[in-house]
């Protein structure tokens, strides 16, 4: 292997794609990690469509240097559209391993009816799973998995499979899921709830379940990007997902681990953003026509969330970014008479409906032009009565206020982080808002996701339950099998780092015992470039 | 009338068990959705008041026991319930008739009524807290000197265990033992006899959780609803500004400070906390102190934010409402008052409606040093 280093501008662009339910952007970043090219269309109903749209579109760009894009990243909220709208998820069989405990809570408890009825194909508890200290609650039993296994009626599309903590005490679930093999055959994916999630059973199993019903979606979408990738000539490139914390996946992973793509698309925007203003911590708000979306982003990870988030009216506990939305947007209504905010937007109509476009309905741009806090656009006007004109103001405010509210509760205190402001409606949060640091505003906002995708890292993360005497231990343990698990998911083994370590003491035992949770992330391997040396990174 | 607890009542219970936690009790949603399942399946349950009690009635009175992270991972078995029923009506030779929960708040403050449809008992409309404490000691039953000296445990692989203690500082350490045992989780329960409730138990808290539940849930104003529901002082609208925890032998201690907003701004309340919220201090002076009741609340839903949920930045509403005349007493707060929590200072009742601060103790606040507005 060659150790020369090749110019860096050469042959090692990024692609990045975010497809959204309105857009999907397309950006390509150099070894730089500069935009070469950026793009905006449509989405379309087959997904295909759009990715092949946007993805052209940057290529036409690049001209000659098409050849030289190594990787293509993924960003998208076509699970979390899944599992809301409640369309093509397949039907899962659970099996959770515990019993006698955990019996009064049945899997999928507090699911809405509809969507439990088109994913359940069968469930049971069976006895197996451990005690915190470790302590097997009962013994595997393969003839009774063997036996639910046979009893299934109707079609089952995957096997869910969870362990009362076995996020500590993981081998049982894969015992398990090489009996699923073996009555099943491979062709029926089995999805371990120790891949998915947290302690935290009923939250965990939901995700584990959610999972395991999304594998036909996750199998379109990865098809519709590796057709497009294919008819445009990329099929050397590396393809990659961007998971919910700012890190990516290799396909294979996300293809079994399609779950974690449900908080992408913020999650993208947070990073994509933090990056394009240079700043490694910091807020990011991204303002659209419906809402403000706040994140914060530290070391340059979007920061996780430590409640349990619903996604379709299902409580999970997987990985998420710390994410406030509120009902700040460019469209946001607001009544003449009162300067009452919303709560509703006019949405994609704002450039018919607003005053400041010829319509009748005042909105947060038409109050932003009216006090001149619009900037670009010197030739926008609103002429209103005085009335109004008080009204616009006193909306105006109330968003600031929301805003710094929003800043606040996100920051933690610390008053000095820059705010980084993306999104058509950025023009709504002030250069002065109380609470912020600098206020930055990157070059190429507007497709801050697809560049959070192009960029993003990968990662794993991994959990331990120790005393307080092996604390040191639990941490080796758990940053052991978090690098494992960003390797596994395409980082780099030797430039792979922990670079996150959370401790939580669990009271009420004679034995004071910790939880660590602990991730590790890394740039890429450069297995696209396999017939050209290593190149180095500017 | 006679009155029924029904599906409909459970995100309400839930709810106002929450309120009822003043921070800890642990967290309700799992609860709620096993004690919906379980009233949608055996139907609803009869809430019965004290005063309706008969002769030959008795009481079981239940409680999950052991360390919420590991509840949250190691859920109760289905069988819990009837196995502490079947064994405390065979060492006690009384025929169990009523459910009653050991706290109100909290987790502990919802589950009974599943269990009580699954065994098909009544609820007893009473508990034995009014709130949430750390220990099996603080209760009503102890205050009383009611004698407890049979309980029954249960973990969730079906060992059982029939205690016979000579007092509640023994009953507390083999509950540890056997809740540790059996993965720091087990199910607990003692007995009253219906001539033993009254005075001995905290009435009409389940109604009460409920009725609170609703006005919270269906309020314009949620905060305003609490206030008013629970006879309760708002202490102040404001922000989180500063949370600071530790750890000491087992416990999570800490303290949480609240900046006003608005008309309120220049106020500055600090809320000291264990597993409960336990005293709020404003410029060195006590405003209210445990055993009465302080719940943190979101300022916009009115929800309980618990105390391992307190994050900067949360702009929240302090209630303070008055505990039960029975933990006033001079047992009761030798049980459960500020000096039982490890707080030298001396316990001054507190009275809605007074929201500033003067009117309390000036005396004390001897181990925490003031707010510093």
């Amino acid at each position: 292997m060659s150790t020369e280093p090749l110019p860096a501008v050469r042959g090692d662009l990024s692609l990045g794609v975010d497809v959204g339910g309105t857009n999907t952007d397309a950006v390509v970043l150099d070894a730089s990690d500069t935009v070469i090219a950026h793009t905006k269309q449509p989405t379309t109903e087959d997904v295909t469509g759009g990715i092949r749209a946007a993805i052209a579109a940057v290529l036409e760009t690049l001209g000659g240097r098409r050849a030289e894009v190594r990787r293509v990243m993924m960003g998208t909220t076509h699970a979390t559209n899944a599992i809301v709208g409640r369309r093509g998820l397949g039907r899962v069989a659970v099996i959770r391993l515990g019993a006698p405990a955990a019996t009064g809570y049945p899997p999928l408890t507090g699911w809405p009816r509809d969507l439990r009825d088109s994913v359940l194909a069968g469930a049971a508890v069976l006895p197996g799973g451990h005690m915190v200290d470790g302590m097997p609650i009962s013994k595997l039993n393969p003839a009774a998995v063997g036996a639910f296994l046979d009893g299934l009626e109707g079609p089952v599309d995957a096997v869910a499979v969870c362990g009362i903590f076995s996020p500590s005490f993981p081998e049982q679930e894969a015992q398990v899921a090489e009996i699923v093999r073996a009555r099943l055959g491979g062709g029926v994916p089995v999805s371990l709830s120790q891949d998915i999630g947290a302690i935290g059973l009923l939250e965990r199993e939901n995700a584990t379940v959610l999972n395991a019903a999304l594998y036909g979606i996750a199998r379109g979408v990865t098809d519709a990007l590796l057709t497009v990738v294919q008819e445009q000539g990329l099929g050397d490139a590396a393809v990659y997902f961007a998971q919910n914390d700012g890190t990516l996946m290799a396909l294979d992973f996300a293809a079994r681990h399609p779950v974690l793509t449900i908080g992408s698309g913020p999650a993208n925007s947070i990073r994509g953003a933090a990056f394009l203003s240079g700043a490694e911590n910091a807020i990011v708000v991204d303002v659209g026509g419906t809402t403000s979306d706040l994140g914060v982003v530290v070391s340059g990870f979007p920061r996780e969330s430590t409640l349990p988030r619903e996604i379709g009216g299902v409580r999970t506990n997987f990985r998420m970014p710390d994410i406030l939305s509120i009902g700040v947007g460019g469209g946001t209504r607001v009544d003449p008479a009162t300067g009452r905010l919303g709560p509703d937007s006019v949405g994609h109509r704002l450039h018919t409906m607003a005053l400041a476009f010829g319509g009748d309905t005042a909105t947060l741009t038409d109050a932003a032009v009216h006090t001149g806090r619009a900037g670009g656009a010197p030739d926008w006007s609103v002429d209103v009565a005085p009335a109004t004109g008080a009204s616009l103001e006193k909306a105006l405010g109330r968003a600031h206020e929301w805003l710094q509210e929003s800043v606040e509760r996100l920051s933690h205190g610390k008053t000095d982080l820059p705010l980084v402001v993306v999104g058509g409606g950025g023009f709504l949060v002030p250069d002065d808002l109380p609470g912020a640091g600098t206020v930055l505003r990157p070059a190429h906002g507007d497709v801050a996701n697809a560049v959070g995708a192009a960029m993003s890292l990968a990662g794993g993360r991994a959990h331990e339950i120790g005393t307080y005497e092996g604390r040191d231990e639990a941490v080796a343990k758990a940053s052991q099998a978090a690098v494992e698990r960003a390797i596994e998911a395409g980082a780099d083994p030797l430039r792979v780092e922990v670079v996150d370590i959370l401790e939580t003491p669990v009271s009420y035992s004679t034995q004071q015992t910790i939880r660590v949770s602990v991730k590790a992330a890394g740039p890429l391997a450069r297995l696209g470039s396999r017939d050209s040396p290593p190149v180095a990174r500017a | 009338m006679t009155r029924h607890i029904t599906s409909d009542d459970v995100p309400a219970l839930a709810a106002g068990a929450a309120i009822f936690g003043t921070g800890g009790g642990g967290a309700v949603t799992t609860s709620q959705f096993g004690v919906a399942a379980a009233l949608d399946l055996h139907g609803p349950v009869r809430l019965r008041r004290v005063g309706e009690l008969t002769p030959d009635d008795a009481v079981i009175v239940m409680a999950g026991i052991g360390a919420p992270t590991v509840g949250i991972e190691m859920l109760p078995s289905a069988e819990q319930p009837e196995t502490l029923l079947r064994e405390m009506e065979r060492a006690s030779g009384r025929r169990i008739t009523a459910v009653m929960a050991t706290e109100i708040g909290g987790t502990n403050g919802v589950g009974p009524v599943g269990w009580a449809a699954q065994l098909g008992l009544d609820v007893l409309d009473a508990d034995g807290m009014g709130r949430a404490f750390p220990e099996a000691t603080m209760v009503a039953m102890n205050v009383a000197g009611v004698p407890r000296n049979l309980t029954v445990l249960s973990d969730v692989v079906g060992n059982v265990t029939v205690m016979r203690t000579i007092d509640a500082t023994w009953l507390e350490r083999h509950v540890r033992a056997f809740s540790v045992a059996g993965g720091s989780l087990c199910l607990g329960a003692s007995m009253l006899d219906a001539a033993d409730v009254p005075g001995a138990v905290i009435e009409g808290t389940v109604s009460r959780a409920i009725e609170v539940g609703h006005a919270m849930l269906g309020a314009q104003d949620p905060v305003a609803a609490l206030s008013r529901t629970l006879d309760a002082s708002v202490l102040v609208n404001g922000k989180i500004v500063d949370v600071s925890r530790r750890t000491e032998g087992g416990f999570v201690r800490g303290s949480v400070t609240i900046a006003g907003t608005g008309a309120e701004r220049d106020r500055l309340l600090r809320v000291e906390l264990q597993n409960e919220n336990l005293v709020v201090l404003e410029d060195g002076e006590v405003l209210v102190s445990v055993p009465d009741l302080v719940t943190l609340v979101d300022s916009e839903t009115g929800h309980a934010i618990s105390t391992e949920l307190l994050r900067f930045g949360q702009r929240v509403s302090v209630l303070a409402w008055a505990c039960d005349p029975l933990w006033r007493t001079e047992r009761g707060l030798e049980i459960a008052g500020p000096p039982a929590f490890g707080y030298d200072i001396p316990y001054v009742p507190f009275e809605p409606g007074r929201t500033a601060p003067g009117a309390a103790g000036r005396e004390g606040a001897t181990t925490t040093s003031g707010a510093t507005a």
